[in-house]
């Protein structure tokens, strides 16, 4: 039975392997091939597996497989398996890694077509790896192998960021990105510590089942340092700061780190332990409001840039923002769904920019261009359903997910969902902005750009329409019980995962009638902000740009949080070091161990003084010597009562 | 003549030799010098040995307890009279090289 | 026997290195040998039975010939045996003046490195220890940069004061054990009270603490490891480096436990400083080679601190890790070698480029890079994940605090790869050309080293169990 679940990993291993080694003696033909290949063979695989883990639930037991592979560490009594667990998480997770995965690497053959072929062999292999790290990060079945995909996926994207290795400032963004991750990680690998700490144990299975064990202190200090984990992997505030510079990277590259890898890790991570987090209010609470927060502060930068992988950055820090809130109320599955759909229109819409900017000559500026639609219909439908299915209108599946977050969000406290359903309006807002001046209006690019605008090639083509229909019909998977009863097919098929949950803290639900106002005030703001949006910008012209003030010009410089950084963090650590290495080292501890020999030396010299070659003070030296002897030999009473006797 | 007379007279001709060795640069009364001292001390030496002989004596006639003192003043003697066979040498040596028996000029030695 | 050949080999092998009149005929001699002694330790650490080797030495004074290879000891003459044909083959091509003699004092070296490693009888211990000394100060004296002399008398004044602290500590606990004893076991059951265990333990310490070495006794290392040459170098962070810590399982922590246990948090805080303050100047180095003796600082920072966790998984983590951290260092030391010879210069804010110049050394560095920063999947995770535990065990706000060096490790450590390979080529970096032969053969050598055992650390961890388990069972 789950026999292949090793077979899922080991492909794109083996893609990257084979891709890697023979980047220099491989066509690009046979490259793409195999990078793409070896991607769909995981992705058939996952399919084998989602269909075992469908059909045990059909016979009503929990699915739940742990393979073993081989003991990883093992130190007296502590051991850590190499395992992997099947269950109805993995898998989804599973289909949608390797399914968009497989998009993504097809789209990359035909978008980094003009690259030279040991360097496409390279990108390959990257992309590759990044599936297998984050393969692992799923699969595993205790938390060190999770850390091992982690830290992976952070690999990953430091080395697709900066594929373009001779720009400076692309290297700047991955090595960025790498540290950011890296602050995370040590959050992560302290809350594993503390786990080992208290239960001696890393396998999921075991922490859940003696979950009991721990003090609710315990509880919530891991979830919390986990919950650090997860603000860097998945772009939360305070440590968002690398993904929008993270477009860095070829766009497909973008592409999956937004949708399908990398950032829904955190997501993932944090619904595995779902037990953890509903015992934990206090980390709930944390995860809620720096989830709302982030979603909020993303989206109002995301209104000022000019850039349109940027825009799309922000969005995804701001849809991310959207899922925590769905785990800090509780709403588990929610926060799954929205994971899902999210994949697939952000996909979809990364891969539709890159086409653009493909058309476009690597020109990102979105003022730069306008009235694509006529050059480019294809791009320019499915990029306007991702938009809809975005912006949440019905039935696209964004509508649904973000439906089902909000509605949690409300029961959890009203005021989670009205700052929510603000963030969504602002969502339409900047994502319309963007679709106007990208698609519609007149052309503002150069004359030159304009005459070899062109629609993609099929290979782009294709994963384009494929993630289109996925984004329209992806909500159908989880409708909620407001339109028909009980046919939520996606909470039935994870309900084992979060049962023990969900039994400690049922999500209250609203009242269908209230439900029904709710959806229908909010989709018509939204849609009257799409309008506003569309109206206000399709008559754009970059020549009447003028400089913007105020808040505006803070919105546009991203609330200036990388210059606070840098004043708060970068520059004072730099200086400290400096203060370390140039005083503290060369003036202290040298200066200290240079000063002992100076002083030996110093003193040395001083004493050679005593040895003139004067006989006479030789003599003296001597003769005093012999009277301090004799004082000290003689104790002074001694030589006290000599002199009384003789005198 | 009771012992402290004795020990005073040593005491001030051991005096008279130290002053002389630091004081003086002249090789030779240096060295007169250093005789004074060691004569002191054989001095001192004879007359201890005189008084402790005097009074084992009293107490058995046979006893020759305290007459070793005088056996080895014959010891210094004869080392003083060897060093002052070398060191005259020496001094003779330096005058023929230097054309002068000042001490000082010894230190030359250490270069 | 095994064992005592393991030392006398490369003693013969190093004598008659110094009566070879030709410079080549030295060099293959020291291949030849140092391969034959790995292979003599390969047998020696899978052959069964325990290798033990016992003779009369001198017998008046309570000490005798005592060779023993226990798990640490045949992991670390696994070490030592790998390291100097990786040496003699990374620097083959690499020209010294007066041959015969450098060869020769090499080998000397790898006879006294086994021989601490082997030795359990205290006296032998100390004479091998200054065994190894020796040659290296010769090595770092005669074969070096411009400042090597004033460098090397520093490294060697630091190591003498350590030794000679030592020899009064041993003859200390000499004295007091039962039966006069230089053995091992007589040292193990030394009866010392608590009071002479607090002073005597530093004498001990002290010499181990310069020999690794942590804050604030590790001044010496940065100059020694920038102005030597790089074989030499390479021995002595690779190898030399693993004496102390060695020295302190096998000797300090079992003579001393109340001692231990007692000084255990104030070490640990100094080794946690150090792991921060290394990495923090190691940030801010321009110099490659400086920057990779701060990492080293900060690595071994965590080895000592985890050593006095008292904890089981640090122990082998530690075991584990002073393995991998003599494997991975070697990686970048030849790399930095590489980068010297050609190009002249080890300043990185000189360099850039080299992806495209030399791709293969730029995978490489990577990789080297990537276990430098114990990144999973890499040999030195498994270590540093179970030293963290233990420390986390011990004091989880310690941990923690130490873990910002994780931190700062990947902050350096990419740092560095970025100057060096990353951006446009420059007028320096131009001439740069790819990996010859046998650097490629070493380094890839040392990248499957790396990833094999990142993967399948069991094997490691097997092989020194019984020492980690002995220090426990001890109590």
């Amino acid at each position: 039975m789950s026999k292949v679940a090793f077979l899922v990993p080991l492909f794109p291993l083996l893609g990257f392997l084979l891709n890697g080694l023979g980047r220099k003696s491989l066509s690009k033909q046979a490259i793409g091939i195999i990078g793409t290949g070896v991607i769909f063979c995981s992705f058939l695989c996952s399919c084998y597996l989602f269909a075992e883990v469908s059909a045990g639930i059909g016979e009503g037991q929990s699915f739940n497989t742990v393979v073993t592979l081989f003991n990883f560490i093992s130190v007296d009594a502590f051991v850590i398996p190499f395992a992997f667990q099947i269950d109805q998480l993995t898998v989804l997770f599973l289909l949608v890694i390797t399914g968009v995965g497989t998009l993504i690497h097809l789209y990359s053959t035909a978008y980094m077509k003009e690259e030279p072929a040991h360097h496409f062999g390279r990108y390959f292999a990257y992309l590759n790896l990044f599936i297998f790290s984050m393969l692992l990060l799923v699969m595993g079945a205790n938390y060190v192998i999770m850390f091992i995909g982690w830290e992976g996926v952070g690999l990953c994207s430091y080395l697709l960021i900066g594929y373009w290795f001779k720009d400076a400032n692309f290297n700047y963004a991955a090595k960025k990105a790498f540290i950011m991750n890296r602050i995370g990680d040590l959050g992560f690998l302290l809350a594993v510590f503390w786990l080992i700490f208290k239960l001696g144990t890393v396998n999921y299975s075991n922490v859940f089942a003696q979950v009991n064990q721990l003090s609710s202190l315990d509880i919530t200090a891991i979830t919390t340092l986990l919950f650090i984990g997860a603000m860097g992997k998945s772009a939360q505030i305070p440590l968002y700061t690398w993904l929008p510079d993270a477009m860095a990277g070829p766009t497909p590259v973008s592409a999956l780190i937004h949708a399908a890898t990398m950032v829904t890790a955190g997501i993932y991570m944090i619904a595995r332990s779902n037990i953890l987090y509903t015992m934990a209010p206090a980390t709930q609470t944390l995860v809620a409001i720096i989830g709302l927060a982030t979603a909020i502060f993303a989206a109002t930068i995301a209104l000022k840039q000019h850039d349109i992988k940027k825009v799309l950055a922000y969005s995804t820090v701001s849809q991310l923002g959207y899922m925590f809130l769905g785990l800090g109320v509780g709403a588990y599955t929610g926060a799954v769904f929205h994971v899902i759909t999210h994949a697939f229109f952000k996909a979809l819409l990364f891969l539709g920019a890159g086409s653009v900017i493909h058309a476009m000559h690597h020109e990102q500026d979105i003022r730069k261009m306008g009235n694509l639609k006529k050059y480019m219909p294809i791009t320019h439908i499915t990029f306007l359903l991702a938009c809809l299915a975005i912006a949440g209108i019905p039935p696209f599946s964004g509508f649904f997910s973000k439906d089902e977050i909000l509605s949690a969000a409300f029961s959890a406290n009203p005021l989670y969902y009205y700052i929510g359903v603000a963030g969504a309006l602002l969502t339409a807002f900047y994502m319309f902005r963007l679709y106007t001046l990208t698609f519609l209006g007149k052309f503002r690019g150069t004359e030159d750009q304009a005459n070899h605008l062109h629609e993609s090639s099929t290979a782009i083509i294709i994963p384009l329409t494929i993630l289109a229909i996925l984004s329209v019909v992806g909500g159908f998977i989880g409708i909620p019980s407001v339109f028909i009863e009980n046919a939520h097919w996606l909470e039935h098929f994870l309900a084992p995962i979060f049962a023990s949950s969900v039994q400690l803290h049922e999500v209250q639900h609203v009242s269908h009638q209230q439900e029904y106002i709710m959806l229908g005030v909010s989709t018509f703001l939204i849609l009257l902000v799409i309008l506003y949006a569309v109206h206000s910008y399709k008559k754009y012209n970059n020549e009447q740009e003028i400089a913007s003030t105020g808040l505006e010009k803070i919105v546009e410089n991203k609330w200036y949080v990388d210059e606070l950084y840098n004043a708060v963090i970068v520059n004072p650590m730099h200086v400290f070091a400096g203060f370390c290495k140039n005083t503290i080292e060369k003036s202290g501890i040298d200066g200290l161990v240079n000063g002992v020999g100076k002083l030996v030396a110093y003193s040395s010299r001083q004493l050679r003084l005593v040895q003139s070659g004067q006989v006479a003070s030789y003599l003296l030296i001597m003769i005093m010597a012999m009277v301090v002897f004799f004082i000290i030999w003689f104790n002074d009473l001694t030589i006290l009562r000599f002199f009384n006797k003789i005198f | 003549m009771p012992i402290q007379y004795y020990i005073y007279f040593c005491l001030t001709l051991f005096s008279i030799g130290i002053i002389g060795v630091l004081t003086r640069r002249n090789a030779i009364i240096v060295f007169m010098c250093i005789e004074l001292m060691l004569n002191a001390v054989n001095l001192l030496l004879v007359a201890f040995s005189k008084m402790h002989y005097s009074f084992s004596i009293a107490a058995n006639p046979a006893t020759t307890t305290g007459i070793d003192g005088q056996l080895f003043v014959f010891f210094i003697m004869v080392v003083a009279a060897a060093e002052v066979s070398i060191g005259l040498a020496i001094i003779v040596m330096m005058y023929r090289n230097t054309h002068s028996i000042n001490i000082n000029f010894l230190n030359r030695l250490k270069n | 026997m095994i064992a005592l050949l393991l030392i006398l080999t490369p003693l013969l092998a190093g004598l008659l290195a110094f009566f070879l009149k030709q410079g080549n005929a030295a060099k293959n001699l020291a291949l030849v040998s140092s391969v034959a002694i790995l292979a003599l330790t390969l047998v020696a650490v899978y052959a069964p039975g325990n290798n033990v080797y016992d003779t009369a030495w001198l017998t008046d004074l309570g000490s005798r010939f005592t060779l023993k290879m226990d798990g640490m000891g045949k992991m670390l003459c696994l070490l030592t045996a790998i390291s100097f044909p990786l040496v003699f083959a990374a620097t083959y091509k690499n020209a010294y003046k007066n041959p015969a003699a450098f060869f020769g004092l090499m080998l000397l070296t790898q006879s006294g490195l086994m021989g601490v490693f082997l030795a359990t009888d205290a006296l032998l211990f100390y004479f091998f220890w200054e065994l190894a000394l020796i040659p290296v100060y010769f090595l770092c004296s005669i074969w070096g940069g411009e400042k090597r002399i004033a460098v090397t008398f520093k490294f060697f004044v630091y190591t003498f004061i350590g030794s000679v602290l030592m020899l009064a500590g041993i003859l200390y606990v000499y004295f007091h054990t039962a039966d006069h004893s230089f053995a091992m076991e007589s040292f193990y059951k030394v009866n010392l009270s608590t009071h002479q265990q607090l002073y005597i333990f530093w004498l001990f310490f002290i010499a181990f603490a310069i020999k690794m070495p942590i804050f604030p006794f590790h001044t010496w290392q940065p100059d020694a490891y920038e102005q030597t040459n790089t074989a030499t170098t390479i021995i002595m962070s690779a190898v030399m480096v693993k004496m102390g810590l060695f020295a302190i399982v096998r000797w300090l922590l079992p003579i001393f436990p109340e001692a231990s246990a007692q000084f255990a948090n104030i070490i640990i805080i100094f080794c946690v400083i150090g792991m921060l303050y290394a990495s923090f100047i190691a940030v801010r180095q321009d110099d490659f080679k400086r920057l990779i003796a701060y990492s080293s600082i900060a690595h071994i920072g965590l080895m000592c601190a985890a050593m006095f966790t008292h904890n089981r998984t640090a122990l082998d983590g530690v075991m584990v890790q002073l393995f991998n951290h003599g494997i991975n260092v070697i990686g970048l030391w030849v790399i930095a070698d590489l980068i010297e010879q050609q190009l002249g210069t080890r300043k990185l804010s000189e360099l850039g480029g080299l992806a495209q110049k030399a791709p293969a050394m730029a995978i490489l560095l990577v990789l080297m890079a990537l276990a430098n920063v114990a990144l999973p999947l890499t040999n030195s995770f498994i270590g540093e994940f179970l030293m963290f535990n233990g420390l986390f065990q011990y004091n989880m706000y310690m941990a923690a605090v130490a873990g910002i060096s994780i931190i700062l490790a990947a902050v350096y450590t990419l740092n560095m790869v970025q100057k060096i390979i990353y951006g446009e080529v420059n007028a320096v970096t131009t001439n740069a050309v790819d990996l010859s032969m046998n650097l490629k053969l070493v380094l890839v050598m040392i990248t499957v080293v790396i990833l094999v055992l990142g993967v399948f650390p069991q094997p490691l961890i097997e092989l020194t169990k019984d020492s980690a388990a002995s220090l426990f069972l001890k109590k």
